[in-house]
C-alpha cells in the first residue's frame, strides 16, 4: 500500500483504530498491534480524581509506535469541540507525539444517532485551522455537507457509514462515492475516510473498494467476540479493497457471460 | 493565622479550598503525573508554566486526561 498523505501527515497503515471500549487494556495493545494500524484515536475526559487503579490509557500505548489522533467525541457545539481539541493537543505536546498538529473534529447533533452537525462541524473547522490544527471531520454522509467543510479548510473528511457503534456497516454507497466524487474533483490526492458504522471486515473492504483513502474504526473491533482476530480480519479486509479498487472491477451485468467458450463444445443447446 | 477557604469548581463540582491553592495542587491530588493532564481556567488553556498562580474564588478548573475513544 502507499502511504497515505494528509498535510504534514504521512500514514503507512490506513486503518485508523480506536481505544475506546475493549474489556481490557491488554486486550486493546493486542487489538491494536495485531490491526496493523500506525494511527489510534483517543477521547479527552475529566480526569478521575479519585481512581481506584491509578491507571491510564497513556501507559498502555507505545507513543513512539503510534500517532495519536484525539478527538472531540462527545461535544455537541463548536465552542466545546474547539476547548477540547486544544486541551488535547496540549497532551501530545507534553508527551512529545506527533498527533499534536491534527484532530478528529467532531460535533455531534444529539447523543441518539451521535450524526455530525454540519453547521457547528464547519464553524469549529474554520476555528481549528486558524488554530494550526489539521482538521479531520467527521461527518454523516451527505455529500454536500462533506464539500462545505472541506470548503472550510479540512485537510480529510469523514463520512460515516452508519451511525457510531452501530456495526451496520456502508449503508449508503452510492452517497459515499458521491462525497468521494465530489471531495476529489480536480484534487484527487484529497483524503477522505470511512469513519463509523464498522461492523464486521466487509464492511471495510466495500469502504475502500469505493474509493476511500482509509478507514477508521473502533466498536467493529472492541466488541467483536474475539478482537485480536477481528483486528487481523479488518487489517485483511482493508488491504483487499485498497487493491481491488486500483485493480478495477468488472462492471455488473444483468445477464451471465460464461467464462469457458461456446466454440466446440459437444451438447445441445437449448435455444440454438 | 487564619487560613480561609475559596469555592472553586473542579472538574464540573464545588469545591472549598484553601485561599492560595494553585492548580499545581489540584494536579497533585490527582492520580496522574502533570505530563499526563491538560488544565483550563475558567474555559481557557492553562500552559503548564502558569500551574503555580494561586486560584481565586469561583475560579473553575478543569484537569483532562485522555481515555479510549473512537
Amino acid at each position: 500500500m502507499n502511504a497515505l498523505r494528509i498535510k504534514n501527515f504521512e500514514i503507512r497503515n490506513r486503518l485508523f483504530v480506536g481505544t475506546g471500549k475493549y474489556e481490557t487494556y491488554e486486550i486493546m495493545q493486542k487489538a491494536l498491534e495485531a490491526s496493523g494500524c500506525q494511527v489510534v484515536t483517543v477521547a479527552v475526559r475529566r480526569e478521575r480524581l479519585i481512581d481506584q487503579q491509578g491507571r491510564s490509557l497513556l501507559d498502555y500505548l507505545d507513543l513512539s509506535k503510534y500517532v495519536i489522533l484525539p478527538n472531540t467525541a462527545g461535544c455537541f457545539t463548536a465552542e466545546d469541540a474547539i476547548r477540547v481539541a486544544l486541551l488535547g493537543r496540549e497532551l501530545l505536546e507534553k508527551q512529545g507525539n506527533p498527533g499534536a498538529g491534527w484532530v478528529k473534529l467532531e460535533v455531534l447533533g444529539d447523543k441518539k444517532t451521535l450524526l455530525a452537525d454540519p453547521v457547528g462541524t464547519i464553524e469549529a473547522t474554520k476555528e481549528l485551522v486558524k488554530e494550526g490544527f489539521t482538521v479531520l471531520a467527521y461527518t454523516s454522509d451527505d455529500p454536500r455537507s462533506a464539500v462545505r467543510i472541506k470548503e472550510a479548510g479540512a485537510a480529510a473528511v469523514m463520512p460515516a457509514g452508519s451511525p457510531i457503534g452501530s456495526g451496520q456497516g456502508v449503508l449508503n454507497p452510492l452517497n459515499i462515492s458521491l462525497c468521494l466524487e465530489l471531495l476529489k474533483e480536480g484534487d484527487p490526492d484529497y483524503p477522505v475516510i470511512v469513519d463509523a458504522g464498522v461492523g464486521t471486515a466487509s464492511d471495510v473492504t466495500i469502504a475502500m473498494e469505493l474509493g476511500a483513502d482509509g478507514v477508521l474504526l473502533n466498536t467493529g473491533i472492541a466488541h467483536a467476540k474475539d478482537p485480536v482476530q477481528m483486528a487481523v480480519a479488518m487489517r485483511h479486509a482493508l488491504e483487499a479493497g485498497y487493491l481491488a479498487y486500483r485493480a478495477g472491477r468488472i462492471p455488473k451485468k444483468r445477464y451471465a457471460t460464461a467464462s469457458s467458450p461456446f466454440e466446440g463444445v459437444i451438447s445441445y443447446i437449448p435455444g440454438e | 493565622m487564619t487560613t480561609s477557604n475559596m469555592t472553586i469548581k473542579l472538574n464540573g463540582t464545588p469545591h472549598d479550598v484553601p485561599e492560595g491553592t494553585t492548580v499545581a495542587d489540584l494536579v497533585a491530588q490527582s492520580n496522574l503525573s502533570p505530563d499526563k493532564v491538560a488544565v483550563e481556567l475558567n474555559r481557557r488553556l492553562l500552559k503548564t508554566d502558569k500551574y503555580a498562580t494561586p486560584l481565586k474564588d469561583g475560579d473553575e478548573v478543569e484537569i483532562v486526561t485522555f481515555v479510549g475513544g473512537g
